[in-house]
């Protein structure tokens, strides 16, 4: 079958599609969008994270075929060539990365959150990025990370 | 190769049901895409619910809210928090945001684990669920519904168009254990609905059996205890043996097993904790309504 | 043909100071490309036919069905290994794909590549393999006996280590047991096994692919191809992540098989649940203790029996016993040891390394034994400690003498003085901080807080005199006007940084802005694995020493042209992209001096070199350097429905030197993290052989509301006989973190908690 839909602003067409692909598989095999990541495939570990229709959710539970026609922001959507999101920058900047294989899904995820509460304490943050499972870190680079990103956005 | 249906409304929905009454109904995935990810299991067919938008709104129906399959748990929590407090609750618990932006009560209740979060809130406050074929719909109690592990009342060429629920009509309790503090399907779960209109108290078990299970005897016992001691209409508070014995007459209604998560005789423990803390913070609630 | 892989970035930046990683800019935008998002035209997917039953014998293997298949080219079995059938890390073993036996459940017994990874799979199912199903090995025990069942003809048992050390009847006047359980923990690293196989024209292969020791692939992989390794040639993709899963071989020889069979680029991604029988796992133990003290708290004797389970094939199985018998009595003096370290076959999955390898499971029983000897002597647990920590020129039981900074009780006094965090509030409204969290499980109802304590400690490097080497290769030029370092090496940047370093260690010996760490490739020479939290030092050293002779030659070359005009050559350095005085002033610019002159050399590093363990006594100077970390762990426990929210951690840990402080840090939480994994939460399920939960639903690794924060104290004493006096940091904080945890546990509820992970029902004893 045939899916279509816009991904980070752009129409994309893949042809020839399985119907049981997941938006993940066809971000990444189809459309060469490889920043959503394929860790559990089962929705829990959020490293899929992207946007659907402007909600967050993981790419790997949506059927292709579901998102025909809709709007997709994936990670790679939201910086602009060189100049990174906020977000992404205290990424980088907090030590908040290691093998990195967590980091686009919860950039993502971080951005859904400051986007709907500007100012988060530290209980909201671990809330929100709950369904985001880093092996690397142990999360404090991360709380710090989307504090340093708050901060900066609000200022 | 999997036949993959896109109905664009409810009628053309129950067509294709009806003409293809093998076919997996999917909304938000969060159940039929680990399956198909997996490998465990290929559906003949799929039928893409997310565009039948009658399946997303909710609204009142005599009295009742009557709220589409396709309503996420977030949209629960957001918009129904208030009049619905114990499936927010058990809504809050559902895995991750992710999942709760895209997971549904539908979803949920057509998987019909005995697992499911949303199940013992909907026990407890007696919630109906609508389910709809071309040859016409029906109204089943979820005390009724819920048959076997993962089978419920619904037919295959039926789809679950909404459930319906009572707006709290006093406070509710729902708790869960999991051996992690997010994202974790529950080891045992229970949840308690105070009918203080009808003076009922109502229970739901969930994870702890075949089905989700109704303590029917604790409900019946702690009625007794508030009727004869009056305790509805001078709220005080309910004697430590009666709340200890609810809790024992919860974990005496469970049917539970060992499994991976956890074992039968700790998810029976467990549950006489939960259904004692429930229903001490519920009654609470109501004394504190009393002298509002 | 080539998959696109990640550009090298400059990185500027010196030892000590918080330079970004280079790597970083790419990973938060997603276009960092690890080896599962490789891709190139014509490629094909493989996927592996996998036992389902623990012990079984292989009647037959029926493929013609699967070759038929719609969009299959290739289908291969046993039959068709070009080389060596079998391979493995220390003892060559494990078979590539399964013949007349299958040892564990999931073990590999053929490989498919089709078109599509649907139909790779749907032909996968048609394989028809015939099994005679055997009765499975399943307890070490059991295997330990002598009328068990032989998995492997030289009998179960892998390595018996021995170690005996002083008066072997010893006596004290205070005397505690023990027996300690700890279950099968999996490294779950987040990046899937996979990789991109790419034939050449002439019978050769290159190999795109996430490992931790591409050298040691390639040599394995050359047996098993039947090739001379020049003509396989690995080339590092993205990592995912590793803490020991990427040591052995996955899918490595199985994609480049069917890419050799097919003469197509092949690409293996393992799902979640493959990628659990597809690594191997931290070993589960049993261990015996019996620890004698005097009244005063000096250890007088420790003995103890461990039994590891490593599973159907050996992997590093010996190595891990060696470290789990040496570190057998925890960062003590203890002048008489008896320890019996067994690890042996079994029919369950295969158990290797993974962070901490060895030290980790006993730590849960020497720590566990001291807080009990404390008890005994009612004495406190820290004091106990304290007493008897290792020092400078302390003798270990293996006999060996400890040089360098020894700061156990440094570390102890540190945690212990750190102030506790302020008592739950049984009244909050934010259930994030109760345990149960947001399921509403209390409200303060049963709530008990308990602190608890833990120091550990292993080696940094190989052991018992493995040959212990990195390679370096650093060039010096202009580019585009600028003086520029491009340093190469084989290292695998796991995740840990380990790019940043090198580029920080360069930097700061050649004094030069522009940094940059190529892409680690076989076309240099070996820098071992990125394990035993080695490769800072190992590799580091390499780096430091390849640009020590660019220098010289730098520096000579200085000379050459100053001492023509000056005379001056004394004191020369390289700073600031110059040749400086010794007074730091500008001589000449690196870009005048060199010119068109590209200044390159490769050198190898090696530490101290180390002895094997004498088999009778266990005897020898087997390690190359220790170190040290002490966690202190407070938690609520919810004692009725046994919940545990751990509260904070506290640590404290001597690296030696910080090259980079951010990334010590975060070694120091991340470890910590998965020490917290194993005491509460991770837990590989066993059942007859089969894994039970093979998913991330019920395999639970700690979420950002699982992990509390961590209080650090990082010293910085240094070691006189390493680079820049630093040590190896991954490790330790994954070491005492879990058994500080469990303290804490038995301190709120005062039940024993003899077995990790704690589960609910070991702690309300239903």
């Amino acid at each position: 079958m045939k899916v279509s839909c816009s991904v980070n602003g752009q129409v994309l067409v893949a042809d020839d599609v399985w119907e049981g692909e997941s938006l993940l598989y066809v971000l990444r095999e189809r459309f060469g969008l490889y920043g959503s990541k394929n860790a559990c495939e089962q929705g829990e570990c959020g490293s899929c994270s992207v946007y659907l229709d402007g909600v967050l959710v993981c790419a790997c539970l949506v059927l292709g075929g579901q998102v025909n026609g809709r709007e997709i922001l994936t990670v790679e959507g939201l910086s602009h060539r060189t100049a990174l999101h906020p977000v992404q920058t205290a990424f980088v900047e907090a030590g908040a990365v290691q093998c990195g294989f967590c980091t686009p899904g919860l950039v993502v995820a971080a951005h859904d959150l400051l986007r709907r509460v500007p100012d988060p304490t530290e209980a909201q943050i671990r809330e929100a990025l709950a369904g985001n499972i880093c092996r690397c870190t142990g999360y404090a680079k991360i709380i710090d990370a989307v504090q340093l990103a708050a901060g900066r956005m609000s200022g | 190769m999997i036949h993959f249906l896109q109905p664009a409304s409810w009628s053309e929905a129950l067509a294709m049901k009806a003409a293809h009454p093998e076919a997996m109904p999917i909304a938000g995935g969060t159940d039929v895409m680990v399956e198909i990810n997996l490998d465990l299991h290929r559906p003949a067919g799929i039928i893409d619910l997310t565009r039948v938008p009658e399946l997303t709104e909710w609204g009142t129906d005599d009295g009742l809210l009557r709220i589409g399959a396709g309503v996420t748990y977030s949209r629960i929590i957001n918009e129904l928090g208030d009049r619905l407090p114990g499936l927010a609750m058990a809504s809050r618990t559902v895995g991750s945001p992710q999942i709760r932006n895209r997971g549904t009560v539908g979803g949920n209740l057509g998987t019909a684990s005995p697992a499911g979060d949303a199940h013992p809130p909907l026990l407890a406050s007696d919630a109906l669920v609508e389910l709809a074929s071309n040859s016409g719909t029906r109204r089943v109690p979820a005390r009724e519904f819920f048959i076997a592990p993962k089978r419920s009342a619904r037919r295959d060429d039926e789809l679950i168009a909404a459930f319906l629920i009572e707006p709290a009509a006093g406070p509710q309790q729902f708790s869960k254990v999991g051996t992690r503090n997010a994202m974790v399907i529950a080891v045992c779960s229970f949840a308690l609905a105070i009918d203080a209109t009808r003076k009922r108290v109502a229970t739901g078990i969930g994870s702890a059996g075949p089905t989700p299970i109704r303590a029917t005897d604790a409900e019946s016992f702690i009625e007794g205890v508030l009727d004869e001691g009056r305790l509805w209409e001078r709220p005080a508070e309910v004697p430590t043996s009666a709340v200890t014995r609810f809790g024992e007459l919860v974990a005496a209604a469970a049917r539970p097993i060992d499994d991976v998560r956890g074992t039968a005789a700790y998810r029976r423990h467990a549950l006489a904790v939960l259904a004692r803390r429930c229903f001490t913070w519920a009654w609470v609630d109501y004394r504190r309504m009393g002298a509002a | 043909m080539k998959p696109r892989l990640a550009p090298a970035a400059t990185v500027t930046g010196r030892v000590g100071e918080n330079v970004p990683r280079p790597d970083g800019v790419l990973k938060v935008q997603g276009g960092f490309p690890y080896s599962s998002d490789l891709q190139v035209d014509r490629m094909l997917w493989g996927a592996t036919v996998r036992s389902p039953h623990p012990y079984a014998r292989i009647l037959s293997i029926d493929t013609s069905e699967a070759l038929a298949a719609p969009g299959v080219r290739a289908v291969l079995t046993h039959e068709d290994v070009p080389g060596k059938r079998v391979y493995g890390l220390e003892i060559p073993d494990q078979p590539v794909l399964a013949f007349d036996v299958v040892r564990y459940w999931g073990e590999a017994v053929a490989l498919v590549a089709a078109d599509h990874p649907e139909l790779a799979r749907r032909a996968a199912q048609k394989v028809h393999v015939q099994y005679q199903v055997l009765a499975p090995l399943t307890d070490p025990e059991q295997a330990l006996l002598a009328d068990a069942p032989r998995l492997h003809p030289d009998g179960n048992v892998t390595r018996h280590v021995k170690i005996r050390h002083g008066n072997q009847d010893a006596r004290a006047e205070v005397v505690v047991t023990g027996e300690y359980e700890v279950g099968m923990q999996d490294q779950a690293p987040l990046g899937p096994e996979s990789g991109l196989a790419v034939p050449d024209e002439e019978g050769g292969v290159d190999l795109f692919i996430a490992t931790q020791w591409l050298h040691v692939d390639r040599e394995q992989l050359a047996g098993v191809l039947g090739l001379p390794p020049d003509r396989v040639r690995l080339t590092m993709a993205g990592i995912g992540g590793a803490f020991g899963a990427r040591e052995d071989l996955s899918m490595q020889a199985h994609a480049c098989m069917l890419a050799l069979r097919s003469g197509r680029p092949v690409k293996i991604s393992y799902s979640r649940p493959e990628s659990f029988v597809g690594h191997v796992h931290r070993h589960p133990g049993r261990l015996r203790y019996e620890h004698g003290a005097n009244r005063d708290g000096k250890l007088v004797y420790v003995r103890a029996r461990i039994v590891l389970d490593g599973g159907a094939y050996a992997s590093s199985s010996t190595a891990v016993i060696a470290n789990a018998s040496c570190f057998a009595v925890g960062p003590y003096r203890c002048p008489n040891a008896t320890i019996d370290g067994w690890v042996v076959y079994t029919n369950n999955p295969p158990c290797g390394a993974m962070r901490g390898f060895g030290s980790v499971q006993n730590c849960y029983a020497h720590e566990a034994q001291m807080d009990k000897l404390a008890e005994a002597l009612g004495m406190d647990p820290v004091e106990l400690r304290t007493r008897n920590a290792l020092e400078t020129g302390s003798q270990m039981i293996t006999g060996q003498v400890i040089d360098g900074p020894v700061p156990v009780a440094e570390l102890l006094r540190r945690i212990k003085e750190r102030p506790l965090p302020a008592a739950s509030d049984p009244g909050s409204l934010d259930l994030t901080t109760q345990p149960g969290g947001v399921s509403n499980t209390t409200h303060g109802e049963s709530v008990r807080r308990g602190v608890g304590y833990a120091v550990g400690f292993k080696n940094v490097g190989y052991s018992e005199g493995f040959n212990d080497y990195s390679t370096a290769r650093v060039k010096l030029s202009v580019v585009g006007g600028r003086p520029r370092v491009e340093v190469h090496t084989a290292a695998a940047e796991v995740g840990q940084g380990l790019v940043t370093v090198q580029a920080q260690i360069a930097g700061t010996e050649l004094g030069v802005t522009d940094v940059v760490v190529l892409n680690a490739d076989t076309r240099v020479g070996s820098s071992g694995s990125s394990s035993a939290s080695r490769q800072t030092y190992i590799t580091g050293g390499a780096v430091k020493a390849a640009c020590d002779a660019v220098r010289r030659r730098v520096l000579a070359l200085a000379e050459l042209e100053l001492g023509r005009k000056t005379g001056k050559t004394d004191g020369l350095r390289l700073e600031r992209d110059s040749v400086v005085s010794a007074d730091g002033r500008e001589i000449v610019s690196l870009t005048t001096l060199l010119g068109d002159e590209v200044i390159e050399e490769t050198h190898e590093f090696r530490p101290r070199q180390t002895t094997r363990l004498d088999p009778e006594t266990g005897q020898a100077n087997a390690h190359v350097q220790y170190a040290f970390a002490a966690h202190r762990a407070v938690v609520d426990v919810d004692t009725e429905l046994g919940l545990v929210k751990v509260v904070e951690l506290a640590t404290a840990q001597d690296v030696g030197k910080a090259i980079n402080p951010q990334a010590v840090e975060g070694q120091l939480e991340g470890g910590a993290a998965q020490g917290l994994g194993l005491a509460v939460m991770e837990e590989i399920q066993l059942k007859d052989g089969v894994i039970r939960n093979a998913s991330f639903t019920d395999y639970l690794l700690p979420t950002i509301l699982d992990m509390p924060p961590l209080r650090m104290d990082v010293l910085e004493l240094g070691d006189p006989h390493s680079p820049y006096g630093l040590k190896g940091v991954g490790e330790p904080p994954t070491i005492s973190s879990g058994p500080a945890i469990v303290a804490a546990i038995r301190a709120a509820t005062g039940r024993p908690i003899t077995r990790v992970p704690v589960r609910p029902h070991d702690i309300v004893e239903t």
